[in-house]
C-alpha cells in the first residue's frame, strides 16, 4: 500500500461504514440463530423458551411425511446435479479456450438463461407442459421434477468448471497430443484430473440448488411428490410447532457442511497446484 | 492434389467448431426443453381462450392481453382500466425498488468493509456474507417470520423494554414484505459491489485527499464514480429477483399483500384464466429484459465487476 506512514490518518477509512456492515451481518445472522435456538425449545410454542430439549428432532425424525420428503429431496437432488454436471462440463469445454466463434454467444445465454427468467415464470411454462405430457404419456413420476431440476442447475454447475477451465492453459493437452494420446486419452488422463476440483464444486453447487427450491417444485409436482421445502410450505399455513425449526436446522446444517466444504474446494485453485 | 496449410487450418477449425457445438448439445438441448423452451409454450397460451376447468380451449383469442390491461364490466360492458392489476404491478416495482435500495445502502458500506480488510480475512468474511445466501429462501423467510412475529423477538424485546404497551402488527404487512426481501437479496448486492471495489485503486483516494477533498466528496466524486458498474450489477441483480418474488409475499405477506408472482400462481390455480396467467407472464419477463437491457448497455461493454 502506497500509504503514508508519517501521517495519522487512514485514508481506507470511512465513518460508519463498518459499522453498518456489522448491522448487515446481525441481520443476516440474527433471524437463522432464532430458528435455530427454538429448534431446541421444549415447550410447544416457537415464541416462548421453556427449556431445553431435543423432543422436536424426535418428532420430526418420527414424522413419516418429513422422511419420505427428504428421502425425495436428496434423490432429486442427487440425480439432477449428476445430470447437470455432467452437461454442464461438456458445455463447459465447449465454450472456454477458444476464439470466438458463431453462435458462441447464443450459447452463452441459452446455458445462463435460467439464472434469468423468472422463476414464478418458468414454473408456469413446466406447468403447462408437463401436465400435456402427463396426459399424452400416462407417466407421472419423478421424471420431470429431475428434467425441471437438472435444467435450471445447469448454469450453477457450469460457473465453478468455466472458471477453472479458463485458469488451465491448453499446453498441456497440446504436449499430450504430441505425444499420440488420442482426444479421449488427453480428455482422460489430462484435462479430467485437472479439471477435478472445478466439477466437484459445480456438483456441490447444483446439489444445493436443487435441494433448496421451491417455487418450480411446487409447480411441477404431482400429488404426493412433496419435497422437503414444498412440505414446509404447506405447513406453514397452519400453527407451526417448533418441528419446523427442528427440520430446518438440520437442513440448514446439511446446506452448512456443502457449501464449506465447496469454499475449501473452490478457493484459490492455482495455490493448490504443486 | 496439395493442400496449403491455410485450408489445413481451416478445415481443423472447421472441425474444432463442430465438436464444440457436439459437446454442448446435451446442455443445450435439456435447458431447451425443460427451462427456455417451454417459454414459447407460455406466449402461445397468452393467444388461446381459457377452459371452464383450468387450462385453455385451442381458439385464438386476445382477451388474456386484454384482461392484463383493462377490464371489462360484467354489469354494462364498459371498459375501464384493469386498476387491480396495474396496482399490484405497481406495488411489485415499488418493493422491488425499495429493496434495492436498502439492499444498496446496507451493502455498499458491507462490501466496502470488506475490501479493506487484510487480504487473506477477505474470503472468510465473504464466506460469510455467502453462507445465507445457501440457505433455503423458506427456512429465511420462516426465520423472519419468526422474528417480528406478534409474540416473535422483537415485540417481546420492545415489551420488556417499555417501548410499546402492546405488540405491533409486523407480520402480513408490506413492511415484512421489505425486510424479507432485503434479508434474502443482500448477499446479491455485496457480491458485485466486493468485485468492483476490491479492484479499487486506493492511490486514487489518496490523490483526493492531498487535494484537499473531504471524505463526503471521496466517496461521492472518486469512489462511487469508479465502482459503478458493480453498483448497476448488484442492483440489477437484486431487483430482477425481488421484481417476481413469489415465496417471500407468500410467506411474509400472508395472502393478502400480492405481488407479481403472486397474482400469476392466482391465474393458474384459483382464478383458473390460464391465458391471463401467461400473458402476465410474458408481461413480467417483458419488464426483467427491459431492466437486462439497461444493464448490458451500462456495464456490459465496460466489463468490469459483472460477477455475480
Amino acid at each position: 500500500m502506497a500509504r503514508n506512514p508519517a501521517r495519522n490518518f487512514s485514508i481506507k477509512r470511512l465513518p460508519g461504514f463498518a459499522t453498518i456492515a456489522m448491522l448487515s451481518f446481525f441481520i443476516l445472522y440474527l433471524p437463522i440463530a432464532t430458528l435455530v435456538v427454538y429448534a431446541f425449545n421444549a415447550g410447544t410454542s416457537i415464541a416462548a423458551w421453556e427449556g431445553l430439549s431435543l423432543r422436536w428432532f424426535l418428532s420430526a425424525w418420527q414424522n413419516q411425511q418429513v422422511i419420505d420428503a427428504s428421502i425425495r429431496s436428496l434423490q432429486i437432488a442427487s440425480v439432477a446435479a449428476i445430470i447437470a454436471t455432467a452437461c454442464a462440463t461438456l458445455a463447459a469445454l465447449a465454450t472456454t479456450r477458444t476464439t470466438p466463434y458463431r453462435g458462441l454467444t447464443f450459447k452463452y445465454s441459452l446455458l445462463n438463461s435460467p439464472l434469468l427468467v423468472p422463476e414464478i415464470v418458468t414454473a408456469v411454462a413446466l406447468l403447462i407442459l408437463f401436465s400435456r405430457i402427463k396426459v399424452w404419456t400416462g407417466y407421472s413420476g419423478l421424471g420431470y421434477l429431475i428434467a425441471a431440476h437438472s435444467a435450471f442447475c445447469v448454469p450453477f454447475a457450469y460457473l465453478p468448471i468455466r472458471a477453472r477451465l479458463e485458469n488451465m492453459d491448453l499446453s498441456l493437452e497440446r504436449a499430450a497430443a504430441d505425444l499420440y494420446a488420442t482426444p479421449f486419452k488427453t480428455f482422460r488422463y489430462v484435462t479430467l484430473p485437472l479439471l477435478w476440483p472445478g466439477i466437484l464444486a459445480g456438483l456441490m453447487l447444483a446439489f444445493v440448488i436443487s435441494l433448496d427450491d421451491v417455487v418450480i417444485t411446487e409447480f411441477v409436482k404431482s400429488g404426493g411428490q412433496d419435497t422437503l421445502p414444498t412440505y414446509m410450505l404447506g405447513q406453514l399455513r397452519r400453527v407451526v410447532t417448533p418441528e419446523m425449526n427442528a427440520i430446518s436446522t438440520v437442513f440448514l446444517m446439511l446446506s452448512l457442511a456443502i457449501v464449506t466444504v465447496f469454499f475449501f474446494i473452490s478457493r484459490n485453485p492455482q495455490k493448490d497446484d504443486p | 492434389m496439395s493442400v496449403t496449410p491455410a485450408e489445413l487450418g481451416e478445415t481443423i477449425r472447421r472441425k474444432d467448431i463442430r465438436s464444440r457445438w457436439l459437446l454442448s448439445a446435451p446442455a443445450m438441448l435439456l435447458i431447451g426443453a425443460a427451462s427456455a423452451g417451454p417459454l414459447l409454450i407460455v406466449v402461445l397460451y397468452s393467444f388461446l381462450a381459457p377452459g371452464s376447468y383450468g387450462d385453455v380451449k385451442w381458439a385464438f383469442s386476445t382477451d388474456g392481453w386484454f384482461n392484463v390491461f383493462l377490464s371489462r364490466d360484467i354489469f354494462d360492458d364498459t371498459v375501464s382500466l384493469a386498476d387491480a392489476h396495474f396496482s399490484i404491478f405497481w406495488r411489485s416495482v415499488r418493493i422491488a425498488l425499495a429493496t434495492t435500495a436498502l439492499c444498496l445502502l446496507l451493502g455498499f458500506p458491507t462490501a466496502y468493509f470488506i475490501a479493506t480488510r487484510p487480504q487473506h480475512s477477505r474470503s472468510l468474511w465473504l464466506f460469510v456474507i455467502t453462507i445465507p445466501f445457501w440457505t433455503n429462501m423458506l427456512i429465511r423467510a420462516f426465520a423472519i417470520q419468526e422474528v417480528i412475529r406478534t409474540e416473535g423477538l422483537v415485540n417481546t424485546l420492545l415489551m420488556k423494554l417499555g417501548l410499546v404497551s402492546a405488540p405491533i402488527q409486523m407480520l402480513f404487512t408490506d413492511f415484512a414484505i421489505l425486510l424479507g426481501m432485503t434479508y434474502v437479496h443482500l448477499p446479491l448486492m455485496v457480491l458485485p459491489l466486493y468485485a468492483s471495489l476490491e479492484k479499487l485503486d486506493f492511490r486514487l483516494v489518496e490523490a483526493a485527499y492531498d487535494l484537499y477533498a473531504s471524505r463526503f466528496n471521496v466517496l461521492m466524486k472518486v469512489i462511487v464514480p469508479l465502482v459503478k458498474p458493480g453498483l448497476i450489477a448488484g442492483s440489477i441483480l437484486v431487483f430482477i429477483p425481488a421484481l417476481s418474488s413469489y415465496v417471500i409475499p407468500r410467506v411474509l405477506g400472508g395472502g393478502k399483500n400480492l405481488m407479481v408472482g403472486n397474482l400469476i400462481e392466482l391465474q393458474f390455480g384459483q382464478g383458473r384464466n390460464w391465458p391471463l396467467g401467461a400473458a402476465l407472464s410474458v408481461t413480467l419477463v417483458a419488464i426483467v429484459l427491459v431492466a437486462l437491457l439497461f444493464y448490458v448497455r451500462n456495464v456490459g461493454k465496460t466489463g468490469g465487476g459483472a460477477h455475480g
